[in-house]
């Protein structure tokens, strides 16, 4: 079954959680699933795999980064649960990117074998939640330089649902860390 | 008061600030590393150098032929509005609008790795 041939959030959801046991909220499968239109409604095919693949190689990455964070013996719980958790939506987020690629025509990348992360600026559950916040909000400043990108304006949406997300785990994790959560009204 | 101290207090009241520029620089940690590449290529060393010339970086065909050298004009053309600078760039970034931010942004770049 084509993951972007399903036709409704509840029907992507059991297929989703079939496959990967992942709990994946219904708006952002919803938003890349059940449109056969998509191909033919992208504007500019090209450039809109383009800048999904970008953003897929980050998603890869963050996924790769929560894993040293859970494996480094630094975080405690709720702290742990956080980041397996949080990193369960990049791995959702990094799917329905992929899928979606292949839906267009284009060529997923893959993970890469090697990633490189400052581990030998790790020390402590602090650290680690810093650089988890760091990059969080980068992908939330990434998402933003992409909405007004795409040809395709549900792709648009796609990534505003995959932004509100990240903002979140911005926020949670700023908390976690005795800053204020959302330091502006606006994100840049 | 003389116009040298006017144009003074101008250029002053205009100087890019560094500091600011760090925290703009968080808009650019989904993809950038200073001393590593990640999904983009590393930022030290920056300038002076030709865009797309990181060994063992994947650049895209379109930065690799720019002719683009990196310095405080060429990069803040790029980071105005990176894919119409660059058209077919795989920073598939909108980029920093605002002119003042770039202009810290560029600060920062030129002495984070001093
Ligand atoms: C969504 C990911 C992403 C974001 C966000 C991003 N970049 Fe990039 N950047 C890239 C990629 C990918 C390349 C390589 C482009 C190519 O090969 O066409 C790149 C290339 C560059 C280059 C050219 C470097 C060289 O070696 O020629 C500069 C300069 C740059 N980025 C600066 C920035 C700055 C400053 C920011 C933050 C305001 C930023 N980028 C945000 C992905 C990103």
């Amino acid at each position: 079954m084509s993951f972007l041939k399903i036709a409704t959030p509840a029907q992507a959801r059991r297929f989703f959680l079939a496959r990967s046991g992942l709990v994946l909220s219904g708006a952002a499968v919803a938003l890349l699933a059940g449109r056969d239109a998509l191909a033919a409604k992208s504007g500019d095919k090209t450039s809109d795999t383009k800048i999904l693949n970008t953003a897929l190689a980050a998603e890869l990455e963050a996924i790769a980064a929560y894993q040293v964070g859970a494996e480094s013996g630094l975080l405690q719980k709720p702290v742990l649960d956080l980041a397996v958790t949080f990193q369960g939506h990049h791995k959702a987020h990094a799917d329905v990117l992929a899928k979606t690629i292949q839906k267009l025509g284009g060529k997923a990348v893959a993970a890469k074998s090697k990633y490189t992360f400052p581990v030998e600026k790790l020390k402590s559950q602090a650290d680690v939640l810093r650089f988890a916040a760091g990059l969080e909000q980068g992908a939330v400043s990434a998402y933003l330089g992409a909405v007004p990108l795409f040809g395709n304006r549900d792709l648009s949406k796609a990534a505003a649902s995959i932004l509100g997300d990240e903002a979140m785990h911005w926020a949670v994790l700023r908390q976690a860390l005795g800053e204020a959560p959302v330091p502006s009204a606006f994100v840049s | 008061m003389s116009i040298l101290a006017v144009a003074f207090a101008a250029s002053a009241a205009t100087a890019a600030d560094p500091e600011k520029g760090k925290e703009i620089y968080g808009r650019c940690l989904a993809c950038h590393a200073l001393e590593y590449d990640r999904v983009g290529p590393r930022h030290c060393g920056l300038f002076g150098r030709r865009a797309g010339s990181v060994k063992g970086f994947a650049y895209s065909e379109a930065m690799r032929r720019s002719k683009i050298v990196w310095n405080e004009e060429t990069l803040d053309r790029f980071l105005a509005n990176p894919p119409k600078a660059v058209p077919g760039t795989a920073m598939t970034y909108a980029g920093v609008p605002d002119a003042t931010e770039r202009a810290d942004l560029i600060a920062y770049l030129k002495q984070a790795c001093k």
